[in-house]
């Protein structure tokens, strides 16, 4: 253990990292699979998320309930990963969360792997869209992966997905299993 | 405008945006473990980081270029050591040191005595073979292999009565060993980087003036 306390390393390190992972699942590995590719993108960030839920908790007192612990993810946790918080928190009460951040990093930085988006099709446009679009989605399964793998280490078991109907801005929906 | 000299790792290094290294070294981690699980073969799983290593090389040697304000990379022996110095300093933070170099310049050692990748890193038993910073080696192969094609002013060569430019790219191809590794007991951790051949290519350059 040569752990270093808060240590830094470039974001170019994380963005880069993290579009190779996903293009070695998505091309490489599964290129025909996209829903193999995805669990497993998913599976790394459940993996990363619980690990540093983990870390981040030690030495903070248990949380009473769900909105506590879902409120540390949109304050401490995020801010730890982004330097910023979730922007909007909203809750139907009845287990649903959706959190709102308005400029999603990962979104912005990390570079699409041209080869995702260029397909051979009658229609190119739609096509490279759809690619697109599906590349992008693929990028979305680490950080549902984090919060989903955070939640659990929590004690909380729940299902993640990704709204980014209203780019730069990205939703993770939460929904606690009863 | 004539062009600034090389910046100072340590100098890039506080002027780019930076993240938590828990993120990137957990991340890592996960991606390892992942592939272990998929891969199964320990030889396979080394070879995949050593693949993701090389692309994501080829990519960041651009920003490399552009930020360290390096502007010739033809000669290896010097590239070798302003990648150590410069490169790693500005992305992962640390630094690295060239050694060992042999009598015709084509072979070197980069030393790392500290490596975030493996914070928070015990290997089972059961990884035995595994060279868990295999990435590293591919990020040095992939940039020292596409070091070129920008910014390299000081070899152009201005053809006056043409109004072209032509200048010598250059592609270094690599072999890159690991020769220490202290997960698997050593004292730091040491990649042997053999030049195997240069690739020269001339290429016409069209002044825009």
């Amino acid at each position: 253990m040569t752990e270093k306390k808060g240590r830094e390393v470039s974001e170019s390190c994380v963005d880069s990292l993290l579009t190779e992972m996903v293009s070695t699942y998505c091309n490489r590995f599964y290129a025909n699979k996209p829903e193999l590719a995805a669990r497993r993108i998913e599976a790394i960030g459940y993996q990363v998320g619980h690990q540093l839920s983990e870390r981040y908790t030690m030495e903070r007192p248990r949380f009473n309930d769900h909105l506590e612990a879902i409120k540390f993810i949109c304050k401490d946790f995020w801010s730890e990963l982004f330097k910023k918080q979730i922007d909007n928190l909203k809750t139907n009460h009845r287990g649903t969360f959706v959190l709102q951040d308005n400029r999603f990093r990962w979104l912005s930085r990390i570079s699409i792997d041209p080869s995702l988006e260029n397909g051979d099709s009658q229609d190119p446009s739609a096509m490279a869209e759809s690619k697109a679009a599906q590349a992008t989605s693929m990028h979305l399964y680490f950080p549902c992966g984090i919060i989903r793998g955070a939640l659990s280490n929590l004690g909380i078991p729940c299902a993640v997905s990704a709204d980014i109907s209203n780019l730069p801005a990205c939703s993770f929906v939460v929904r606690i299993k009863a | 405008m004539p062009p600034a000299g090389p910046r100072s790792g340590d100098a890039i290094f506080a002027s780019v945006e930076r993240v938590n290294a828990e993120l990137f070294t957990l991340t890592y981690g996960a991606t390892v473990r992942q592939l272990l699980t998929d891969l199964e073969e320990v030889e396979e799983v080394n070879k995949q980081l050593d693949q993701m290593g090389y692309n994501i090389g080829i990519r960041l040697i651009d920003e490399f270029l552009a930020k360290s304000n390096v502007s010739r990379c033809v000669d290896f022996k010097e590239t070798a050591e302003v990648i150590a110095k410069v490169g790693f300093k500005m992305f992962l933070g640390i630094a690295a040191t060239v050694t060992n170099w042999d009598a015709d310049g084509t072979c070197c050692s980069i030393i790392l005595d500290d490596n975030p990748l493996v914070d928070f890193v015990e290997l089972p038993d059961t990884c035995q073979g595994l060279y868990y910073c295999n990435i590293l080696s591919g990020v040095i192969r992939g940039a020292l292999e596409m070091c070129l094609g920008r910014d390299i002013a000081p070899y152009l060569k201005i053809v006056t009565d043409t109004q072209y430019l032509a200048f010598t790219k250059v592609s270094m191809k690599t072999e890159v060993t690991w020769l220490r590794d202290v997960l698997r007991g050593d004292d730091a951790y040491e990649l042997q980087v053999k030049l195997l051949k240069q690739v020269p290519e001339e290429y016409p350059y069209k002044d825009d003036e």
